[in-house]
């Protein structure tokens, strides 16, 4: 198996909220990528928010500053 | 030539056609997996949310629900929002896709009804609605726009009725969408109803609704949905209440395609174009021996409906001459508005409806002129 690192998993509990996390972190160049919801965060969309452990506080503060809707936020070994 | 853009808009911006044909070849299904297939279909669905939300001044893009088409909205919002024993009160301007969900609660939930009226003219005033209202008064649901004549109700100030008296506000905007312009907050609109194959040029099989931030509207099916896979109820956060199974992502990705293309040419460029074909089409009939025209043209704000009748000619003789004789499409019969051809005494008779598009002409509008003295000089 490939060498796993600590990385930053962002939940939601529905798919449009997941694809307003995309659409805004696109226009706007913010970090990360839609992944499947690895097993160890528990959420009810099965899209998560992937990026850099570095790059969560500027998520967070832009998600938080846009009033952006998320579930959880998690760090989680992944490839 | 097609005359009967209030059923259904047949030509479509070709941009509507090559998404389609694109996404048949591309697309995943939304909202099932985080593969590139299925979150390019989650992306046309979302930014069709997004771009309608836009459109139409609703707040959240996860309350646009999509739907099959604005009857499926309707049922929706009707069955899903009005408690048993409310009393709503309608108008006699609505189309089928309104009355029957009404009857049908009427019927089995003890729902009481009370019809707004419309005069001579098929035309309904916002005070009228007013003067309807009881203790037990819950809704008002009403259309932007008569599907027979084209007659505008004035949804801002029916709006502004229910805001004042506490009423959820449903509106079918059937035959108003990518026509006219609908802003959701102005004018105090709970639950907007809209299908996507007439005024927005989208598909068929494509519609939806908006919903108002804290309006809840009750789960209808249930079914998978992507999300929240292990609970045994449908989930609660709206779209996903509302969306169980796959959505028509073919058919929205030409819906979004046809939303741009709507932004790109403005919805007042449009609104212009249709109101001078049917002005132009109205000014040319109107002084015809035997033409009776049910449209009214002097109103501040219209669609491009034109309902008329030859004499006493039955309306679907006269729909059918235009079709065979002069190569025509109009509707003929009682367009499923059955209380508003009593309203305008055309039960019998039915109307023959002329219906006008972004992509008609008005070389096309003579003709159709040219057609009417003809068949009136019969």
């Amino acid at each position: 198996m490939r060498e796993k690192t600590l990385q930053l998993v962002i939940s939601f509990s529905s798919t449009a909220h997941a694809m307003a996390v995309e659409k805004y972190c696109l226009e706007h160049d913010l970090p990360g990528r839609l992944i499947p919801v690895p097993k160890e965060v528990t959420a009810g969309c099965g899209l998560a928010w992937k990026a850099a452990l570095s790059e969560k506080e500027i998520l967070l503060e832009a998600f938080e500053k846009e009033n952006i809707t998320y579930d959880g936020v998690y760090e989680v070994l992944l490839r | 030539m097609y005359f009967d853009n209030a059923a259904t808009t047949r030509t479509k911006p070709q941009c509507v056609i090559d998404a389609v044909c694109d996404a048949m070849t591309s697309m995943g299904n939304a909202s099932r997996g985080a593969h590139g297939s299925a979150l390019s279909a989650s992306r046309v669905v979302y930014h069709t949310r997004a771009k309608l939300a836009e459109m139409f001044h609703c707040k959240r893009p996860d309350h646009v629900i999509l739907t099959m088409n604005a009857t499926e909205s309707l049922n929706i919002a009707i069955r899903g929002t009005i408690a048993p024993g409310s009393h709503v009160i309608t108008t006699d301007m609505e189309h089928n896709s309104v009355l029957r969900p009404l009857y049908l609660l009427e019927k089995e939930k003890d729902v009481t009804l009370s019809f707004v009226r419309a005069d001579k003219g098929g035309n309904v005033k916002p005070e009228q609605f007013e003067e309807l209202i009881t203790p037990q008064t819950k809704a008002i649901v009403c259309t932007h726009a008569s599907n027979l004549t084209g007659n505008v109700v004035d949804i801002e100030a029916v709006g502004a009725i229910c805001k004042k008296h506490g009423l959820l506000f449903i509106v079918d905007a059937s035959q108003t969408t990518g026509v006219l312009p609908i802003d959701m907050e102005k004018m105090n609109i709970d639950i907007l109803c809209f299908t996507g194959h007439k005024g927005l040029m989208g598909p068929q099989g494509t519609g939806g609704m908006c919903i108002r931030e804290g309006v809840e509207v009750e789960v209808f099916k249930c079914g998978g949905s992507g999300v929240h896979s292990y609970d045994k109820e449908q989930p609660r956060d709206y779209p996903t209440r509302l969306e169980a199974g796959t959505l028509n992502g073919h058919g929205i990705a030409g819906l979004y395609a046809a939303l741009n293309y709507i932004e790109e040419v403005g919805i007042s460029a449009i609104e212009q174009k249709e109101n001078s074909l049917a002005m132009r089409f109205y000014e040319g009939i109107r002084h015809i021996d035997g033409i009776r025209i049910y449209s009214d043209m002097k109103a501040k704000q219209h669609t491009g409906v034109v309902a008329l009748n030859i004499r006493d000619y039955d309306s679907a003789m006269v729909a059918d001459a235009l079709s065979e004789d002069y190569d025509m499409a109009t509707r003929a019969g009682a367009h499923c508005a059955p209380l508003m051809h009593q309203a305008l005494g055309t039960t019998e008779q039915g109307a023959v409806r002329f219906s006008f598009s972004w992509f008609n002409t008005e070389e096309e509008v003579d003709a159709a002129i040219a057609a009417i003295r003809e068949l009136a000089e019969e």
